[in-house]
Protein backbone atom coordinates (compact mmCIF):
# COMPACT_ATOMS: atom_id res chain seq x y z
CA UNK A 1 0.00 0.00 0.00
CA UNK A 2 1.33 3.42 -0.97
CA UNK A 3 1.18 6.18 1.63
CA UNK A 4 1.79 9.89 1.31
CA UNK A 5 2.33 12.09 4.34
CA UNK A 6 3.53 15.58 5.15
CA UNK A 7 5.91 15.66 8.07
CA UNK A 8 8.13 18.13 9.90
CA UNK A 9 11.70 16.98 10.63
CA UNK A 10 13.75 18.56 13.39
CA UNK A 11 17.47 17.92 12.98
CA UNK A 12 19.68 18.24 16.06
CA UNK A 13 22.63 20.62 15.70
CA UNK A 14 25.31 17.98 15.33
CA UNK A 15 23.78 16.39 12.24
CA UNK A 16 24.48 19.07 9.66
CA UNK A 17 27.33 17.09 8.09
CA UNK A 18 25.47 13.84 7.46
CA UNK A 19 23.53 12.98 4.27
CA UNK A 20 20.36 11.91 6.10
CA UNK A 21 17.85 12.64 3.35
CA UNK A 22 20.06 10.99 0.72
CA UNK A 23 20.14 7.75 2.73
CA UNK A 24 16.40 7.96 3.46
CA UNK A 25 15.55 8.17 -0.20
CA UNK A 26 18.14 5.74 -1.51
CA UNK A 27 17.83 2.99 1.10
CA UNK A 28 14.05 3.07 1.54
CA UNK A 29 12.93 3.96 -1.99
CA UNK A 30 10.74 6.89 -0.93
CA UNK A 31 9.65 9.86 -3.00
CA UNK A 32 10.07 13.22 -1.40
CA UNK A 33 9.25 16.83 -2.02
CA UNK A 34 10.85 19.50 0.13
CA UNK A 35 8.16 22.00 1.12
CA UNK A 36 10.31 24.06 3.40
CA UNK A 37 13.86 23.86 4.71
CA UNK A 38 15.67 25.94 7.32
CA UNK A 39 19.25 24.88 7.78
CA UNK A 40 21.61 27.13 9.70
CA UNK A 41 25.03 25.94 10.90
CA UNK A 42 25.19 25.32 14.65
CA UNK A 43 21.44 25.52 14.96
CA UNK A 44 18.58 23.05 14.89
CA UNK A 45 17.56 22.30 11.31
CA UNK A 46 13.97 22.13 10.18
CA UNK A 47 12.54 20.55 7.09
CA UNK A 48 8.99 20.00 5.93
CA UNK A 49 8.68 17.05 3.59
CA UNK A 50 5.94 15.43 1.60
CA UNK A 51 7.02 11.80 1.75
CA UNK A 52 5.44 8.95 -0.15
CA UNK A 53 6.15 5.29 -0.86
CA UNK A 54 5.16 1.78 0.17
CA UNK A 55 3.86 1.67 3.75
CA UNK A 56 6.55 -0.82 4.74
CA UNK A 57 9.36 1.32 3.35
CA UNK A 58 7.81 4.46 4.81
CA UNK A 59 7.74 2.92 8.29
CA UNK A 60 11.34 1.73 7.96
CA UNK A 61 12.40 5.17 6.74
CA UNK A 62 10.78 6.91 9.69
CA UNK A 63 12.47 4.43 12.02
CA UNK A 64 15.82 5.21 10.39
CA UNK A 65 15.27 8.95 10.94
CA UNK A 66 14.26 8.66 14.59
CA UNK A 67 17.12 6.24 15.30
CA UNK A 68 19.48 8.91 14.02
CA UNK A 69 18.08 11.57 16.32
CA UNK A 70 15.70 13.32 13.92
CA UNK A 71 12.55 14.36 15.75
CA UNK A 72 9.44 13.87 13.63
CA UNK A 73 6.16 15.70 13.86
CA UNK A 74 3.08 15.48 11.69
CA UNK A 75 2.52 18.77 9.85
CA UNK A 76 0.28 20.32 12.46
CA UNK A 77 -1.20 23.09 10.37
CA UNK A 78 -3.04 22.35 7.24
CA UNK A 79 -4.34 25.03 4.91
CA UNK A 80 -7.35 24.29 2.76
CA UNK A 81 -9.53 26.30 0.44
CA UNK A 82 -13.23 26.72 1.04
CA UNK A 83 -14.44 26.23 -2.51
CA UNK A 84 -17.82 27.77 -1.70
CA UNK A 85 -16.22 31.06 -0.64
CA UNK A 86 -13.45 31.36 -3.20
CA UNK A 87 -14.42 33.78 -5.96
CA UNK A 88 -11.29 33.12 -8.06
CA UNK A 89 -10.32 36.77 -7.97
CA UNK A 90 -6.62 35.92 -7.82
CA UNK A 91 -5.44 38.20 -5.02
CA UNK A 92 -3.54 35.23 -3.53
CA UNK A 93 -1.44 34.47 -6.58
CA UNK A 94 1.37 36.95 -5.96
CA UNK A 95 1.13 36.76 -2.15
CA UNK A 96 2.00 33.07 -1.71
CA UNK A 97 5.77 32.63 -1.18
CA UNK A 98 5.81 29.09 -2.59
CA UNK A 99 3.62 29.67 -5.65
CA UNK A 100 0.89 27.30 -4.46
CA UNK A 101 -1.77 29.30 -6.32
CA UNK A 102 -1.77 29.16 -10.08
CA UNK A 103 -3.84 31.02 -12.61
CA UNK A 104 -5.19 28.96 -15.49
CA UNK A 105 -4.85 31.38 -18.39
CA UNK A 106 -7.66 29.78 -20.40
CA UNK A 107 -10.36 29.67 -17.72
CA UNK A 108 -8.94 32.41 -15.45
CA UNK A 109 -9.64 30.06 -12.52
CA UNK A 110 -7.15 29.86 -9.66
CA UNK A 111 -5.95 26.43 -8.61
CA UNK A 112 -4.55 25.69 -5.16
CA UNK A 113 -1.74 23.13 -5.09
CA UNK A 114 -1.89 21.67 -1.62
CA UNK A 115 1.43 19.89 -2.19
CA UNK A 116 3.25 23.19 -2.63
CA UNK A 117 1.66 24.76 0.46
CA UNK A 118 3.94 25.04 3.47
CA UNK A 119 1.14 26.23 5.74
CA UNK A 120 2.82 29.58 6.39
CA UNK A 121 -0.63 31.17 6.61
CA UNK A 122 0.06 34.38 4.68
CA UNK A 123 -2.92 33.78 2.38
CA UNK A 124 -5.38 33.38 5.26
CA UNK A 125 -5.71 37.09 5.95
CA UNK A 126 -4.77 38.30 2.50
CA UNK A 127 -7.72 36.49 0.89
CA UNK A 128 -10.50 39.10 0.48
CA UNK A 129 -13.47 36.70 0.86
CA UNK A 130 -11.55 34.74 3.52
CA UNK A 131 -11.75 31.50 1.59
CA UNK A 132 -8.43 30.09 2.89
CA UNK A 133 -8.74 28.17 6.15
CA UNK A 134 -6.13 26.88 8.52
CA UNK A 135 -6.71 23.67 10.46
CA UNK A 136 -4.70 22.55 13.42
CA UNK B 1 -28.48 49.85 -39.99
CA UNK B 2 -30.17 51.02 -36.84
CA UNK B 3 -32.46 49.26 -34.37
CA UNK B 4 -34.57 50.52 -31.50
CA UNK B 5 -34.83 49.09 -28.01
CA UNK B 6 -38.55 48.50 -28.65
CA UNK B 7 -37.70 46.35 -31.68
CA UNK B 8 -35.14 44.40 -29.67
CA UNK B 9 -37.68 43.87 -26.88
CA UNK B 10 -40.17 42.54 -29.41
CA UNK B 11 -37.59 39.95 -30.51
CA UNK B 12 -36.87 39.10 -26.84
CA UNK B 13 -40.59 38.53 -26.26
CA UNK B 14 -40.76 36.22 -29.28
CA UNK B 15 -37.69 34.35 -28.06
CA UNK B 16 -35.81 35.36 -31.21
CA UNK B 17 -33.24 37.79 -29.82
CA UNK B 18 -29.62 37.10 -30.65
CA UNK B 19 -27.53 37.70 -27.53
CA UNK B 20 -23.79 37.22 -27.02
CA UNK B 21 -21.38 38.21 -24.25
CA UNK B 22 -18.81 40.99 -24.60
CA UNK B 23 -16.20 38.24 -24.84
CA UNK B 24 -18.00 36.26 -27.55
CA UNK B 25 -18.68 39.35 -29.69
CA UNK B 26 -14.94 39.83 -30.28
CA UNK B 27 -14.52 36.63 -32.32
CA UNK B 28 -17.96 36.92 -33.88
CA UNK B 29 -17.12 40.30 -35.40
CA UNK B 30 -13.73 39.01 -36.58
CA UNK B 31 -15.56 36.22 -38.36
CA UNK B 32 -18.56 38.07 -39.78
CA UNK B 33 -17.51 41.68 -39.97
CA UNK B 34 -19.07 44.64 -38.19
CA UNK B 35 -21.90 45.21 -40.66
CA UNK B 36 -23.30 41.69 -40.62
CA UNK B 37 -22.72 41.24 -36.88
CA UNK B 38 -24.57 44.50 -36.15
CA UNK B 39 -27.53 43.22 -38.16
CA UNK B 40 -27.58 39.83 -36.48
CA UNK B 41 -26.75 40.63 -32.86
CA UNK B 42 -29.36 42.37 -30.71
CA UNK B 43 -27.71 42.52 -27.31
CA UNK B 44 -24.19 42.21 -25.93
CA UNK B 45 -24.00 41.35 -22.24
CA UNK B 46 -21.24 42.50 -19.90
CA UNK B 47 -20.25 41.54 -16.36
CA UNK B 48 -18.03 42.46 -13.48
CA UNK B 49 -17.48 40.99 -10.01
CA UNK B 50 -15.19 42.94 -7.73
CA UNK B 51 -15.00 44.73 -4.38
CA UNK B 52 -17.15 47.88 -4.58
CA UNK B 53 -16.89 49.92 -1.42
CA UNK B 54 -19.61 52.53 -1.88
CA UNK B 55 -22.34 49.95 -1.49
CA UNK B 56 -25.04 49.58 1.10
CA UNK B 57 -28.61 48.58 1.78
CA UNK B 58 -31.65 50.10 3.41
CA UNK B 59 -34.51 48.37 5.19
CA UNK B 60 -37.82 49.02 6.81
CA UNK B 61 -38.12 46.67 9.77
CA UNK B 62 -41.81 47.31 10.56
CA UNK B 63 -43.06 48.92 13.77
CA UNK B 64 -42.49 47.34 17.15
CA UNK B 65 -45.18 47.20 19.83
CA UNK B 66 -44.92 49.62 21.58
CA UNK B 67 -43.42 51.78 18.87
CA UNK B 68 -39.69 52.62 18.74
CA UNK B 69 -38.24 55.62 16.92
CA UNK B 70 -34.92 54.39 15.53
CA UNK B 71 -34.36 57.78 13.88
CA UNK B 72 -31.89 59.73 15.97
CA UNK B 73 -31.13 56.69 18.10
CA UNK B 74 -28.53 53.99 17.65
CA UNK B 75 -28.88 50.66 15.89
CA UNK B 76 -26.59 47.70 15.33
CA UNK B 77 -26.96 44.72 13.03
CA UNK B 78 -24.81 41.83 14.30
CA UNK B 79 -22.87 44.52 16.23
CA UNK B 80 -22.22 46.52 13.06
CA UNK B 81 -23.61 50.07 13.33
CA UNK B 82 -26.42 51.00 10.96
CA UNK B 83 -27.36 54.57 10.04
CA UNK B 84 -30.39 55.87 11.95
CA UNK B 85 -30.78 59.37 10.55
CA UNK B 86 -34.04 58.36 8.90
CA UNK B 87 -37.60 57.75 10.09
CA UNK B 88 -38.72 55.45 12.89
CA UNK B 89 -38.38 52.05 11.24
CA UNK B 90 -35.83 52.70 8.48
CA UNK B 91 -32.15 51.76 8.63
CA UNK B 92 -29.25 51.99 6.22
CA UNK B 93 -26.10 49.90 6.47
CA UNK B 94 -22.94 50.62 4.51
CA UNK B 95 -20.51 47.94 3.36
CA UNK B 96 -17.57 49.58 5.16
CA UNK B 97 -19.24 49.81 8.59
CA UNK B 98 -17.33 48.11 11.43
CA UNK B 99 -18.36 46.95 14.90
CA UNK B 100 -17.49 49.56 17.55
CA UNK B 101 -15.17 47.06 19.24
CA UNK B 102 -13.32 46.02 16.10
CA UNK B 103 -9.63 46.69 16.80
CA UNK B 104 -9.28 48.23 13.33
CA UNK B 105 -5.62 49.03 12.64
CA UNK B 106 -4.55 49.28 16.28
CA UNK B 107 -2.50 46.19 15.57
CA UNK B 108 -1.42 46.81 12.03
CA UNK B 109 -2.45 45.34 9.64
CA UNK B 110 -5.97 44.90 11.02
CA UNK B 111 -7.89 41.84 9.86
CA UNK B 112 -11.37 43.36 9.35
CA UNK B 113 -13.10 40.00 9.38
CA UNK B 114 -16.68 41.24 9.75
CA UNK B 115 -18.42 44.43 8.70
CA UNK B 116 -21.40 45.88 6.86
CA UNK B 117 -20.69 43.93 3.67
CA UNK B 118 -20.83 40.69 5.64
CA UNK B 119 -24.15 41.70 7.26
CA UNK B 120 -25.62 42.29 3.79
CA UNK B 121 -24.32 38.92 2.58
CA UNK B 122 -25.79 37.10 5.59
CA UNK B 123 -29.10 38.90 5.26
CA UNK B 124 -29.34 37.94 1.57
CA UNK B 125 -28.45 34.37 2.52
CA UNK B 126 -31.61 34.34 4.65
CA UNK B 127 -29.80 34.14 7.99
CA UNK B 128 -31.25 35.79 11.08
CA UNK B 129 -29.54 39.07 11.98
CA UNK B 130 -29.49 40.45 15.51
CA UNK B 131 -30.84 44.00 15.75
CA UNK B 132 -29.94 45.94 18.91
CA UNK B 133 -31.22 49.48 19.11
CA UNK B 134 -31.63 52.26 21.60
CA UNK B 135 -33.97 55.19 21.13
CA UNK B 136 -34.66 58.34 23.12
CA UNK B 137 -38.42 57.79 23.46
CA UNK B 138 -41.16 60.21 22.50
CA UNK B 139 -44.85 60.55 23.33
CA UNK B 140 -45.75 58.72 20.12
CA UNK B 141 -42.73 56.34 20.06
CA UNK B 142 -42.18 55.53 23.74
CA UNK B 143 -39.92 52.50 23.58
CA UNK B 144 -36.24 53.03 24.36
CA UNK B 145 -34.73 49.60 23.79
CA UNK B 146 -35.13 46.99 21.12
CA UNK B 147 -33.36 43.62 20.87
CA UNK B 148 -34.64 41.24 18.24
CA UNK B 149 -33.72 38.83 15.48
CA UNK B 150 -34.70 40.06 12.06
CA UNK B 151 -34.86 38.16 8.80
CA UNK B 152 -34.97 39.48 5.25
CA UNK B 153 -38.24 37.69 4.55
CA UNK B 154 -39.99 39.68 7.30
CA UNK B 155 -38.67 43.11 6.33
CA UNK B 156 -41.08 45.42 4.51
CA UNK B 157 -38.39 46.58 2.13
CA UNK B 158 -34.80 45.47 1.76
CA UNK B 159 -33.09 47.41 -0.99
CA UNK B 160 -29.51 47.33 -2.18
CA UNK B 161 -28.49 50.89 -3.01
CA UNK B 162 -24.89 51.33 -4.11
CA UNK B 163 -23.87 54.89 -4.78
CA UNK B 164 -20.68 54.08 -6.69
CA UNK B 165 -20.15 50.80 -8.51
CA UNK B 166 -18.80 49.42 -11.78
CA UNK B 167 -15.91 51.83 -12.23
CA UNK B 168 -15.03 52.41 -15.86
CA UNK B 169 -11.36 51.41 -15.72
CA UNK B 170 -9.26 51.79 -12.59
CA UNK B 171 -5.78 52.40 -11.24
CA UNK B 172 -3.34 49.54 -11.42
CA UNK B 173 -1.63 49.44 -8.03
CA UNK B 174 2.06 49.05 -7.27
CA UNK B 175 4.34 49.99 -4.41
CA UNK B 176 7.71 51.58 -5.19
CA UNK B 177 8.51 52.28 -1.52
CA UNK B 178 10.76 50.00 0.50
CA UNK B 179 8.14 48.64 2.86
CA UNK B 180 5.10 46.42 2.47
CA UNK B 181 1.77 48.28 2.43
CA UNK B 182 -1.80 47.12 3.00
CA UNK B 183 -4.29 48.91 0.77
CA UNK B 184 -7.77 48.67 -0.68
CA UNK B 185 -5.90 47.33 -3.72
CA UNK B 186 -4.60 44.43 -1.65
CA UNK B 187 -1.22 43.68 -0.11
CA UNK B 188 1.48 45.48 -2.09
CA UNK B 189 5.02 44.22 -1.67
CA UNK B 190 7.91 46.72 -1.56
CA UNK B 191 10.15 47.71 -4.46
CA UNK B 192 7.51 46.88 -7.09
CA UNK B 193 7.15 43.35 -5.71
CA UNK B 194 3.70 42.85 -7.21
CA UNK B 195 0.96 44.65 -9.09
CA UNK B 196 -2.79 44.41 -8.50
CA UNK B 197 -5.55 45.42 -10.89
CA UNK B 198 -9.28 45.60 -10.43
CA UNK B 199 -11.59 45.55 -13.42
CA UNK B 200 -12.93 42.80 -15.66
CA UNK B 201 -11.34 44.53 -18.70
CA UNK B 202 -13.04 43.55 -21.95
CA UNK B 203 -16.14 42.28 -20.09
CA UNK B 204 -16.58 45.32 -17.87
CA UNK B 205 -19.88 47.21 -18.45
CA UNK B 206 -18.70 50.79 -18.95
CA UNK B 207 -15.61 49.77 -20.93
CA UNK B 208 -18.01 48.37 -23.55
CA UNK B 209 -20.04 51.59 -23.75
CA UNK B 210 -17.27 54.14 -23.26
CA UNK B 211 -19.35 57.23 -24.10
CA UNK B 212 -22.50 56.09 -22.20
CA UNK B 213 -24.52 55.93 -25.41
CA UNK B 214 -26.84 53.16 -24.20
CA UNK B 215 -26.34 52.90 -20.42
CA UNK B 216 -28.31 55.59 -18.62
CA UNK B 217 -30.63 56.24 -15.72
CA UNK B 218 -33.26 53.50 -15.66
CA UNK B 219 -31.18 50.85 -17.45
CA UNK B 220 -32.26 47.45 -16.16
CA UNK B 221 -29.28 45.33 -15.08
CA UNK B 222 -28.12 42.14 -13.37
CA UNK B 223 -27.43 43.18 -9.79
CA UNK B 224 -26.30 40.80 -7.06
CA UNK B 225 -27.88 37.82 -8.78
CA UNK B 226 -31.22 39.57 -9.24
CA UNK B 227 -32.59 42.44 -11.24
CA UNK B 228 -31.61 46.02 -10.53
CA UNK B 229 -31.49 49.40 -12.20
CA UNK B 230 -29.06 52.20 -12.84
CA UNK B 231 -30.33 54.88 -10.45
CA UNK B 232 -27.98 57.73 -11.28
CA UNK B 233 -24.38 58.27 -12.24
CA UNK B 234 -22.16 57.08 -9.42
CA UNK B 235 -20.24 59.38 -7.11
CA UNK B 236 -16.85 60.47 -8.49
CA UNK B 237 -18.23 60.00 -12.04
CA UNK B 238 -15.53 61.60 -14.16
CA UNK B 239 -16.17 61.33 -17.89
CA UNK B 240 -13.65 63.93 -18.96
CA UNK B 241 -10.39 61.94 -18.74
CA UNK B 242 -7.76 61.02 -21.37
CA UNK B 243 -9.14 58.38 -23.71
CA UNK B 244 -7.65 56.07 -26.34
CA UNK B 245 -8.73 56.36 -29.98
CA UNK B 246 -11.39 53.70 -29.34
CA UNK B 247 -12.94 55.99 -26.74
CA UNK B 248 -11.88 53.87 -23.77
CA UNK B 249 -10.71 55.94 -20.77
CA UNK B 250 -7.09 55.39 -19.82
CA UNK B 251 -7.79 55.93 -16.13
CA UNK B 252 -10.76 55.64 -13.80
CA UNK B 253 -13.70 57.53 -15.31
CA UNK B 254 -17.44 56.82 -15.26
CA UNK B 255 -19.29 55.13 -12.40
CA UNK B 256 -22.83 53.90 -11.75
CA UNK B 257 -25.19 54.23 -8.83
CA UNK B 258 -27.37 51.12 -8.80
CA UNK B 259 -30.44 49.98 -6.93
CA UNK B 260 -32.45 46.78 -6.63
CA UNK B 261 -34.66 44.61 -4.45
CA UNK B 262 -32.31 42.72 -2.10
CA UNK B 263 -34.94 40.04 -1.52
CA UNK B 264 -34.40 38.52 -4.99
CA UNK B 265 -30.60 38.65 -4.85
CA UNK B 266 -28.19 35.86 -3.94
CA UNK B 267 -25.22 35.66 -1.56
CA UNK B 268 -23.09 34.21 -4.38
CA UNK B 269 -23.15 37.68 -5.95
CA UNK B 270 -22.87 39.83 -2.81
CA UNK B 271 -19.85 38.61 -0.89
CA UNK B 272 -18.65 40.21 2.34
CA UNK B 273 -15.01 41.08 1.78
CA UNK B 274 -12.05 41.90 4.02
CA UNK B 275 -9.05 43.90 2.85
CA UNK B 276 -6.14 43.28 5.22
CA UNK B 277 -5.05 46.51 6.91
CA UNK B 278 -7.74 48.49 5.08
CA UNK B 279 -11.26 47.50 6.06
CA UNK B 280 -14.46 45.70 5.15
CA UNK B 281 -16.28 45.97 1.87
CA UNK B 282 -18.52 43.90 -0.37
CA UNK B 283 -17.85 42.19 -3.67
CA UNK B 284 -20.75 42.95 -6.00
CA UNK B 285 -21.83 41.23 -9.20
CA UNK B 286 -23.12 43.57 -11.91
CA UNK B 287 -24.04 42.84 -15.51
CA UNK B 288 -25.31 45.40 -17.97
CA UNK B 289 -26.93 44.58 -21.32
CA UNK B 290 -25.90 46.73 -24.26
CA UNK B 291 -28.50 46.99 -27.02
CA UNK B 292 -26.82 46.92 -30.43
CA UNK B 293 -28.63 49.91 -31.89
CA UNK B 294 -25.99 50.69 -34.51
CA UNK B 295 -22.67 49.58 -35.96
CA UNK B 296 -20.96 52.22 -33.84
CA UNK B 297 -22.35 50.78 -30.61
CA UNK B 298 -21.38 47.29 -31.73
CA UNK B 299 -17.82 48.45 -32.44
CA UNK B 300 -17.48 49.72 -28.87
CA UNK B 301 -18.43 46.28 -27.52
CA UNK B 302 -15.66 44.57 -29.49
CA UNK B 303 -12.97 46.18 -27.35
CA UNK B 304 -10.31 43.65 -26.25
CA UNK B 305 -8.04 43.50 -23.22
CA UNK B 306 -5.10 44.51 -25.41
CA UNK B 307 -6.89 47.75 -26.33
CA UNK B 308 -7.70 48.82 -22.77
CA UNK B 309 -4.91 50.75 -21.11
CA UNK B 310 -4.57 51.66 -17.44
CA UNK B 311 -2.11 53.72 -15.45
CA UNK B 312 0.15 52.03 -12.89
CA UNK B 313 -0.04 54.15 -9.75
CA UNK B 314 2.48 54.09 -6.90
CA UNK B 315 0.56 53.50 -3.67
CA UNK B 316 3.81 53.70 -1.73
CA UNK B 317 3.65 57.48 -1.26
CA UNK B 318 2.50 59.52 -4.28
CA UNK B 319 -1.11 58.20 -4.14
CA UNK B 320 -1.52 59.27 -0.51
CA UNK B 321 -0.64 62.84 -1.40
CA UNK B 322 -2.71 63.10 -4.56
CA UNK B 323 0.45 63.47 -6.60
CA UNK B 324 -0.16 63.16 -10.31
CA UNK B 325 1.94 60.89 -12.47
CA UNK B 326 2.08 57.19 -13.10
CA UNK B 327 4.87 54.62 -13.01
CA UNK B 328 3.78 53.55 -16.46
CA UNK B 329 0.85 52.45 -18.57
CA UNK B 330 -0.08 48.84 -19.29
CA UNK B 331 -2.84 47.00 -21.14
CA UNK B 332 -5.21 44.50 -19.55
CA UNK B 333 -3.79 41.97 -22.00
CA UNK B 334 -0.38 42.46 -20.38
CA UNK B 335 -1.85 42.45 -16.87
CA UNK B 336 -3.68 39.20 -17.53
CA UNK B 337 -0.53 37.50 -18.85
CA UNK B 338 0.64 37.39 -15.22
CA UNK B 339 3.69 39.66 -15.63
CA UNK B 340 4.30 43.22 -16.73
CA UNK B 341 7.49 45.22 -17.08
CA UNK B 342 7.50 48.42 -15.04
CA UNK B 343 10.53 50.67 -14.97
CA UNK B 344 12.65 47.85 -16.36
CA UNK B 345 11.53 45.36 -13.75
CA UNK B 346 9.38 42.31 -14.47
CA UNK B 347 6.57 42.37 -11.91
CA UNK B 348 4.00 39.59 -11.24
CA UNK B 349 0.36 40.69 -11.45
CA UNK B 350 -2.80 39.64 -9.66
CA UNK B 351 -6.45 40.57 -10.01
CA UNK B 352 -8.88 41.65 -7.29
CA UNK B 353 -11.85 41.22 -9.57
CA UNK B 354 -12.94 37.70 -10.55
CA UNK B 355 -12.93 37.24 -14.32
CA UNK B 356 -14.56 33.76 -14.25
CA UNK B 357 -17.43 35.20 -12.20
CA UNK B 358 -17.71 38.16 -14.61
CA UNK B 359 -18.08 35.63 -17.44
CA UNK B 360 -20.74 33.83 -15.39
CA UNK B 361 -22.66 37.08 -14.92
CA UNK B 362 -22.54 38.00 -18.62
CA UNK B 363 -23.61 34.46 -19.50
CA UNK B 364 -26.45 34.43 -16.95
CA UNK B 365 -27.76 37.75 -18.24
CA UNK B 366 -27.53 36.41 -21.79
CA UNK B 367 -29.58 33.35 -20.77
CA UNK B 368 -32.19 35.54 -19.06
CA UNK B 369 -32.63 37.62 -22.23
CA UNK B 370 -32.67 34.63 -24.61
CA UNK B 371 -35.34 32.95 -22.49
CA UNK B 372 -37.48 36.14 -22.48
CA UNK B 373 -37.11 36.59 -18.71
CA UNK B 374 -35.35 39.93 -19.01
CA UNK B 375 -36.45 42.87 -21.18
CA UNK B 376 -34.33 45.91 -21.91
CA UNK B 377 -35.37 49.37 -20.74
CA UNK B 378 -35.00 52.73 -22.42
CA UNK B 379 -32.91 55.02 -20.23
CA UNK B 380 -35.04 57.90 -18.94
CA UNK B 381 -32.03 60.24 -18.90
CA UNK B 382 -28.40 59.87 -20.02
CA UNK B 383 -25.38 59.75 -17.74
CA UNK B 384 -23.23 62.89 -17.78
CA UNK B 385 -20.95 62.56 -20.79
CA UNK B 386 -17.65 64.07 -21.88
CA UNK B 387 -19.30 67.39 -22.72
CA UNK B 388 -21.36 67.58 -19.53
CA UNK B 389 -18.78 69.56 -17.62
CA UNK B 390 -19.01 67.04 -14.77
CA UNK B 391 -15.60 66.71 -13.12
CA UNK B 392 -14.25 64.85 -10.14
CA UNK B 393 -12.74 67.53 -7.92
CA UNK B 394 -10.44 67.15 -4.94
CA UNK B 395 -11.54 68.56 -1.59
CA UNK B 396 -10.86 72.26 -1.29
CA UNK B 397 -9.90 72.53 2.37
CA UNK B 398 -10.64 75.80 4.09
CA UNK B 399 -9.11 76.02 7.57
CA UNK B 400 -11.67 76.56 10.32
CA UNK B 401 -10.69 79.36 12.67
CA UNK B 402 -12.28 79.73 16.08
Amino acid sequence: MVVSKRIVLHFPRRMGDRPIIYRLIKDYDLEFNILKALITPEDEGLMILALSGEQENYDKGIKYLTKNGVRIQALSQDVTRNEERCTHCGACVTICPTGAFRLDHATRLISFDHEKCVACGICIKACPPRAMEVHF
Amino acid sequence: MTKTIAEINEKIREGKAVVVTAEEIIDLVKEKGTKQAAQEVDVVTTGTFGPMCSSGAYFNIGHSKPRTKLGGGRAYLNDVPAYTGLAAADLFIGANALPDDDPRNRVHPGEFNYGGGHVIEELVAGRDIRLSATAYGTDCYPRKKLETWINIKDLNEAVLFNIRNAYQNYNVAANASNKIIYTYMGVLKPNLGNINYATAGQLSPLLNDPYYKTIGIGTRIFLGGGIGYVAWHGTQHNPNVPRSENGVPRESAGTLAVIGDLKQMEPRWLVGTSMLGYGCTITVGIGVPIPILSEEILTYTTVTDDEILAAVIDYGGPYQNLKAGALGEVSYGQLKSGRVVIQGKEVPTASLSSYPRAVEIATTLKDWIISSRFQLTEPVAPLPDVESGVNFKPLKERPVKD
